[in-house]
């Protein structure tokens, strides 16, 4: 339980509040119509894209995210629970020696975070991992 | 609800391997009567491998009394299915008799009746015995403690844990793997590890900075015994900073990290493991998941969630062991290794009753001598109770709505909140209470009582928030504690539903009043996992509280209504 009184200032601000635990992102269209921009509408798959998050996020405000994609020459991660879902996109030239990627990401609240593969044959493929942000338990 | 008959057929259907569990055996000694230390520990000595098995100690140096729970929900494919069977459920599951030991020692009616007629169970000394027998059956036995050892009592406390570690090391285990012990901080958690003499086990446990393995503790080892070689990977709790508080162990980081699991069960059988045993801090739900996730496991050694299973669970050709808490029972676990494979296993929970088993002379004293120099305060007695006093359970147990009450007296607070925590020994009724009874339930290295004002919105989402922890359907979303206890405030819980949607009817008892979203609440806790918390030790408030009462009396709590289970 996390329970000092800056957390609660921080928590208590009404409907910020809920927002910010609840289950259901906001901002989920959002990521939607990001992801029909990329993909100009174009159905995606489920392919080998792999992505590898942690269930519960230690620290909402650095998630350590890693995508592994072959094949791909483009991969761009969205993070559908925050405000601008976009987090990053990453190129793949010819001469890649992995198409892997990792890096670390702000979470505002429990959401999907969602990865699109552009690969070489111009489909789309696309993985999924919902990460917990939590304001903590009391373990046994 | 499945049948004994039903459960064991489910169990060899799912898998070629040949299994045998020691507990019919036990059952049927102690409906004869005839318990002892060589009913026991009658083993007919199987295989070629053997594991022994101590988990989640909690500091308990010495014998205790330890209920287990009555309410274990289980949620999403684990409902109704063990651990989650308790009582009388429980005891028609494993052809239990009623009022027979195994009664006594794994399930909870009649508790207060039943400790009188069979006594105080654990004792490391007891276990001492227990594990030197085993290994005169088995010399080359691979004994395994799966964490939460240096934390839970006075002496714990005080020595920074180092009375378990003089104690533990004197039973030489193996390996280890680790969950309260980094809330000793890092600083310390490296200073024991660094000296240990043997190894510190945990695949998940990573460097916070650069998300890579922590250099200090190894992933796995592999044990070359009885003509084949056995790999033993470590899981540490996979939510420490969560569940604890992160800042005194900022360095590290842990998670799940299934992908890494299957990387190493992977690498060791590349290097010729033909049996790999995973030495797990999961939880059980948690494990069972991990076992249908990561293909190759033979044994997962559970720990975490506390329970005690007298027969191992089967998952595809996983078996996975549950040992207690507290020092209650020890595990054996024969296995049959042959042709790079598991081949059969024979397996025995046994329990520690103390008045059975023998102390074992040498840990007895060592024991003794690291109690000596706080004996006299530790058995300061501060008051009697009339009620049996327990902490386990999903809800309120009475040790946590005594502990309740002191927050709302002792800080004038409308509301008390304290963690759902699952260790800490019980009391009967008649029994006095000692300074070290009070520790046993509340020592921790961040203990602070806070005292704050909340508002009845915040408290809803608190309430909401641990309860997900707990009843999330996906087991890799659960952290294994119990809902957070609450006095002065009840509520109605549908286990059901999803986040957000499980708390109503929240009502301020003092006055009968439903919780408004708008208002503040005097609001008193303790264990927080925030740095800079401030207030007063829990111990202490719990002691000034029960010194006043002199007699401590616990009315039964229906202050939480369950529904959807």
């Amino acid at each position: 339980m996390e329970l000092t009184r800056r957390k609660i200032l921080a928590l208590s601000a009404g409907s910020v509040a809920f927002a910010t635990l609840s289950s259901l992102p906001a901002f989920a269209s959002l990521t939607d119509d990001a992801i029909a921009e990329l993909t100009g509408g174009a159905d995606v798959g489920e392919g080998t894209i792999k992505l590898t998050a942690p269930e519960i996020a230690e620290n909402g405000n650095t998630v350590p995210i890693e995508v592994d994609a072959p094949g791909a020459v483009e991969v761009t991660l969205y993070a559908d629970g925050n405000p601008v879902p976009n987090v990053a996109t990453f190129k793949f030239g010819p001469l890649s020696a992995s198409r892997s990627a990792s890096t670390r990401i702000r979470l505002a609240t429990t959401q999907n975070v969602v990865a699109v593969a552009k690969m070489e044959d111009g489909s789309f493929q696309m993985a999924k991992a919902n990460v917990k942000v939590t304001i903590g338990g009391c373990g046994g | 609800m499945i049948s004994r008959r039903d459960f064991l057929q489910v169990g060899m259907a799912a898998s070629a391997m040949v299994g045998a569990s020691g507990f019919g055996n036990w059952a049927r000694l102690a409906a004869q009567q005839t318990l002892s230390q060589d009913g026991l520990l009658q083993f007919e000595t199987y295989g070629n491998v053997s594991l022994i098995h101590v988990t989640d100690i909690h500091g308990q140096l010495k014998p205790l009394h330890f209920r287990e729970p009555s309410v274990n929900i289980g949620v999403g494919d684990n409902k109704g299915v063990v651990p989650h069977v308790t009582g009388a459920d429980f005891r028609r599951l494993y052809g239990i008799e009623d009022g027979s030991p195994s009664h006594y020692a794994l399930s909870s009616e009649d508790f207060s009746a039943l400790a009188k007629t069979y006594g105080r169970i654990g004792g490391l000394d007891r276990m001492a015995t227990v594990i030197n027998a085993i290994r005169a059956d088995r010399p080359d036995a691979i004994l395994l403690d799966g964490g939460d050892t240096w934390h839970g009592s006075y002496t714990c406390l005080k020595t920074e844990g180092q009375d378990m570690v003089n104690v533990m090391n004197a039973l030489k285990p193996d390996a280890m793997t680790f969950h309260w012990e980094f809330t000793l901080g890092s600083e310390r958690v490296n200073e024991i590890v660094e000296r240990l003499p043997f190894a510190a086990l945990g695949q998940n446990i990573f460097d916070s900075e650069w998300d890579e393995p922590a250099e200090l503790f190894k992933p796995y080892k592999m044990f070359e015994r009885g003509g084949t070689k056995i790999a033993v990977i470590g899981q540490a709790f996979p939510y420490m900073p969560i569940a604890n508080p992160g800042w005194m162990f900022p360095e590290y980081s842990f998670g799940i990290r299934d992908e890494n699991m299957a990387a190493m069960v992977e690498e060791v059988r590349a290097a010729g493991a033909e049996c790999v045993v995973v030495l797990s801090h999961n939880g059980f739900d948690v494990d069972k998941k991990m076992a249908s996730v990561v293909p190759g496991i033979d044994v997962i050694l559970s720990g975490h969630t506390h329970d005690a299973l007298p027969e191992p669970v089967l998952i595809g050709e996983t078996i996975i062991i549950a040992s207690g808490s507290n020092g209650k029972f020890v595990s054996r676990i024969d296995l049959d290794i042959r042709d790079g494979r598991m081949m059969g296993y024979k397996t025995k929970l046994i329990p520690l009753f103390s008045d059975v088993i023998a102390p074992d002379a040498d840990v007895a004293a060592l024991i003794d001598a690291q109690r000596a120099p706080y004996a006299a305060e530790m058995a300061e007695v501060i008051g009697q109770t009339d009620s049996l006093l327990y902490r386990r359970g999903n809800f309120n147990g009475s040790w946590d709505d005594l502990i309740c009450d002191a927050l709302i007296s002792e800080r004038d607070a409308e509301i008390a909140l304290s963690p759902g925590v699952r260790w800490g020994p019980s009391l009967i009724p008649g029994q006095d209470i000692t300074r070290e009874d009070i520790f046993g339930v509340t020592s921790m290295t961040y203990g602070e009582a806070y005292r704050t004002e909340f508002t009845g919105e915040f408290l809803k989402v608190v309430l909401e928030d641990v309860a997900d922890n707990i009843f999330n359907p996906d087991p890799y979303y659960q952290q294994g504690g119990d809902m957070v206890r609450t006095g002065g405030l009840g509520y109605r819980i549908d286990i059901s539903k999803p986040q957000g949607a499980r708390i109503s009817n929240m009502t301020l008892l003092g006055t009968g009043t439903p919780i408004d979203a708008a208002r503040n609440y005097v609001v008193a806790g303790w264990a927080s996992v925030n740095e800079g918390t401030e207030g007063p030790q829990i111990w202490d408030v719990v002691e000034s509280h029960i010194a006043k009462l002199g007699t401590v009396t616990v009315q039964e709590n229906n202050s939480v209504e369950i529904v959807g289970a």
